[in-house]
């Protein structure tokens, strides 16, 4: 295999890495806070997309409002969605809220079949994200390069929100010791809520990202990338955000170069990632980057 | 914490096999209402299965306006009515089978016309060729050998893919060019499977050249990146690439090729015919050649001129190659029943054996040995953002 083909599947494996690593912080953070998997991620994933597909295509806004528009909305949605699905369960066993999220990934994707219907939409990219460059025989599209950047410049600013402000502080907070945490004066739905909307922010940016890289839209395409960004999630270590990316990046460049070395194994990419899973739990079930805490509960 | 995560593993597991159901079921439809059970001797019945729900509705409904147009303009036979029962396979292969058993026991019909899709039609044959009451079955697109073979109720009116494959291998030789070709072939596909193995073997033919097909990659249904795959694709030394497989995925095949600088032509097959192709892939569709059924250029016979002149006037667009099939598989059952002048199935069968030189929309049909139409391919390629005609290859 020559050089640049190597290449050319590691810039593929990047780009593919920096779209799980979104999406897999947003199960992480919801997960460290209230220590619930939040299946419904990959369709609020898919909501942003939908949106934004359809302000570019029946509002005619340019691009860059349709990503302002689909990152609100799908915001504000996931703020509602847990306020109507997850907070009336907030004092029921863990195991019921689990259903509830089941149950409104179901709501959610059946919903998208019914209000968008089940043909392939074809997601208009604007020739900024379009743009194919050359560089030593490396074949790269523009939004390729685009996707590590705006991946890192989402990180950066969750990364300072977390750790240096004070909701940020308050939130580090509620995941170490929510009752603590209400005792002293947080305000622990109000800091849920946000927590729900900043995950949701980074699904809606993953969704846009994708729909640039891969034009295809239909109700289930937040189904796959849902699971494997949960696995990301966990083979990082769950409630690490910084795993999270880890975990991203393992995925994305796993699959890539297992399909490129192994033509043969090519049909079993999915495979890849819930193989991971099963290994990780068993030789590090606390994640690469996850501290073995003590059950608390 | 193990025993936590592992309990987290077991809902995983099962969240994926739910979603997994999840996505074939789909909503129920309309077409219930229209079957009555009336069994009026003044009248005959025809049954159809299609997907009119689910993944492949969308080819469904091309052949089902394909079969109400025919019945428009022939709404009678031997001096009774038709009735035309619909029943919906919801793009589900046990629900194909249900189909099939509903119209043959249920409805009671004289004919069966359908499906879009090779799976489904297969398995509705199974319970075509086991069920007591034996039925005649008209294939309209299903293109796969095993519909028909060892099924002497089963008949088609489009051609098999041992035929297609073999017409694009001749084409990526003598017209293209190309010495050595790369496969991508969707690996959960029948469809797919079949024609790159037909295509292969007639390739190695020609070639005289074992190691012909330099490269194979494989996808699964759903997949959306295929860079591993391209990547080595574009190093592999192959003048073209034969990508047989469904529209969606074949259309993000031909985008992400561009994005990696492959210019190499594409080749495929009939599926590729849906606008869904040109939307999604755009600029990257331009060039690639696929071989399909029917063309409004394709000079046919006198029925192809009433179809395209009837189609236009009731939907005002251009035919899809699949509407002009049900077209036809509508109008070979009538004329079956004409000539065995009785609605009795098994006589019907034995008539449609004898069809010689029917002139249907999407050209002439001849039935051989298996009930597969012997009929020519019509290859076309995409430019300016349109379908257009390149050729009709004549079967020999």
């Amino acid at each position: 295999m020559a050089l640049q083909t190597i290449l050319q599947h590691l810039v593929n494996g990047i780009s593919l890495g920096s779209l799980y690593a979104l999406l897999a912080i947003g199960y992480t953070m919801v997960y460290g806070i209230l220590r619930l998997i939040n299946f419904a991620h990959g369709d609020i994933f898919m909501l942003g997309t939908y949106i934004a597909f359809y302000s570019m295509t029946a509002f005619f806004l340019p691009w860059w409002i349709s990503f302002l528009i689909a990152i609100i909305v799908t915001c504000i949605f996931g703020i509602v969605l847990e306020r109507a699905a997850y907070r009336p369960l907030r004092d029921s066993p863990r195991i019921s809220v689990m259903i509830s999220a089941i149950g409104a990934s179901f709501l959610i994707e059946n919903l998208a079949i019914v209000v968008f219907g089940g043909r392939p939409k074809a997601f208009p990219i604007p020739t900024i994200f379009s743009k194919i460059l050359n560089i030593g025989g490396v074949s790269i599209v523009s939004v390729s390069i685009f996707i590590p950047i705006i991946t890192a410049i989402a990180l950066f600013i969750l990364n300072y929100l977390v750790n240096n402000t004070k909701i940020g502080m308050a939130m580090r907070a509620v995941s170490k010791d929510y009752e603590a945490a209400r005792l002293m004066g947080i305000n622990v739905n109000n800091i849920i809520s946000f927590t729900f909307g900043t995950g949701s922010i980074l699904a809606a940016i993953g969704g846009v990202m994708w729909g640039l890289k891969y034009p295809q839209l239909i109700p289930l395409m937040g189904l796959m990338p849902g699971l494997k960004c949960f696995i990301a999630a966990v083979v990082g270590g769950i409630g690490n955000i910084r795993g999270a990316v880890l975990g991203g990046f393992i995925l994305g460049l796993g699959e890539i170069l297992i399909v490129a070395f192994s033509p043969t194994l090519s049909g079993y990419r999915d495979a890849f990632a819930f193989v991971l899973l099963i290994v990780i739990l068993l030789v590090k079930p606390s994640g690469l980057l996850g501290q073995n805490t003590t059950e608390k509960v | 914490m193990k025993r936590k995560i592992a309990l987290l593993l077991v809902f995983v597991l099962m969240f994926a096999t739910f979603a997994a159901g999840c996505a074939v079921e789909k909503v129920d439809n309309e077409e219930k209402q229209e079957s009555s059970n009336s069994q009026d001797s003044d009248v005959i019945k025809i049954g159809v299965f299609e997907p009119l729900t689910g993944p492949n509705a969308a080819g469904g409904a091309l052949e089902k306006e394909g079969i109400e147009l025919a019945k428009e303009l022939y709404p009678e036979v031997l001096g009774k009515k038709i009735e035309v029962v619909y029943v919906d396979n919801k793009s589900d292969k046990v629900e194909a089978a249900n189909a099939a058993t509903k119209l043959i026991d249920q409805e009671k019909v004289s004919v069966i016309i359908g499906s879009w899709g090779s799976g489904f039609s297969i398995s509705a044959g199974e319970v075509i060729k086991k069920s007591e009451r034996k039925v005649p079955a008209i294939g309209t697109s299903c293109t796969n050998p095993l519909v028909t073979k060892n099924n002497d109720y089963y008949f088609r009116v489009a051609f098999v893919d041992p035929f297609q494959g073999k017409v694009m291998a001749n084409y990526a030789y003598k017209e293209v060019g190309a010495k050595k070709v790369a496969f991508i072939i969707e690996k959960t596909n029948d469809y797919a499977v079949g024609l790159a193995k037909f295509f292969e073997d007639t390739y190695k033919e020609l070639t005289g050249d074992e190691n012909a097909v330099v490269y194979r990659a494989y996808y699964q249904t759903g997949d959306q990146d295929f860079t591993a795959q391209l990547g080595n694709i574009k190093e592999s030394g192959a003048e073209a690439i034969f990508a047989p497989g469904n529209f969606t995925e074949s259309a993000l095949i031909m985008k992400q090729a561009k994005e990696l600088g492959i210019e190499l032509p594409i080749l495929g097959g009939d599926t590729w015919e849906t606008p869904e192709v040109i939307e999604i892939a755009g600029e990257a569709a331009e060039g690639v050649v696929f071989s399909t059924f029917f063309d409004v250029n394709a000079e046919l016979t006198d029925t192809t001129t009433e179809f395209l002149e009837a189609y236009k006037a009731k939907y005002n667009k251009e035919p899809a190659a699949v509407t002009a099939l049900a077209f036809d598989a509508y109008l070979l059952a009538l004329d079956a029943i004409k000539r065995a002048n009785s609605t009795d199935p098994e006589a019907i069968r034995d008539a449609l054996e004898a069809t010689k030189d029917f002139p249907g929309a999407a050209g002439v049909v001849n039935f051989d040995e298996n009930g597969d139409a012997v009929k020519a391919a019509v290859i076309k390629t995409i430019k300016d953002g349109k379908f257009t005609y390149l050729t009709t290859v004549e079967p020999n």
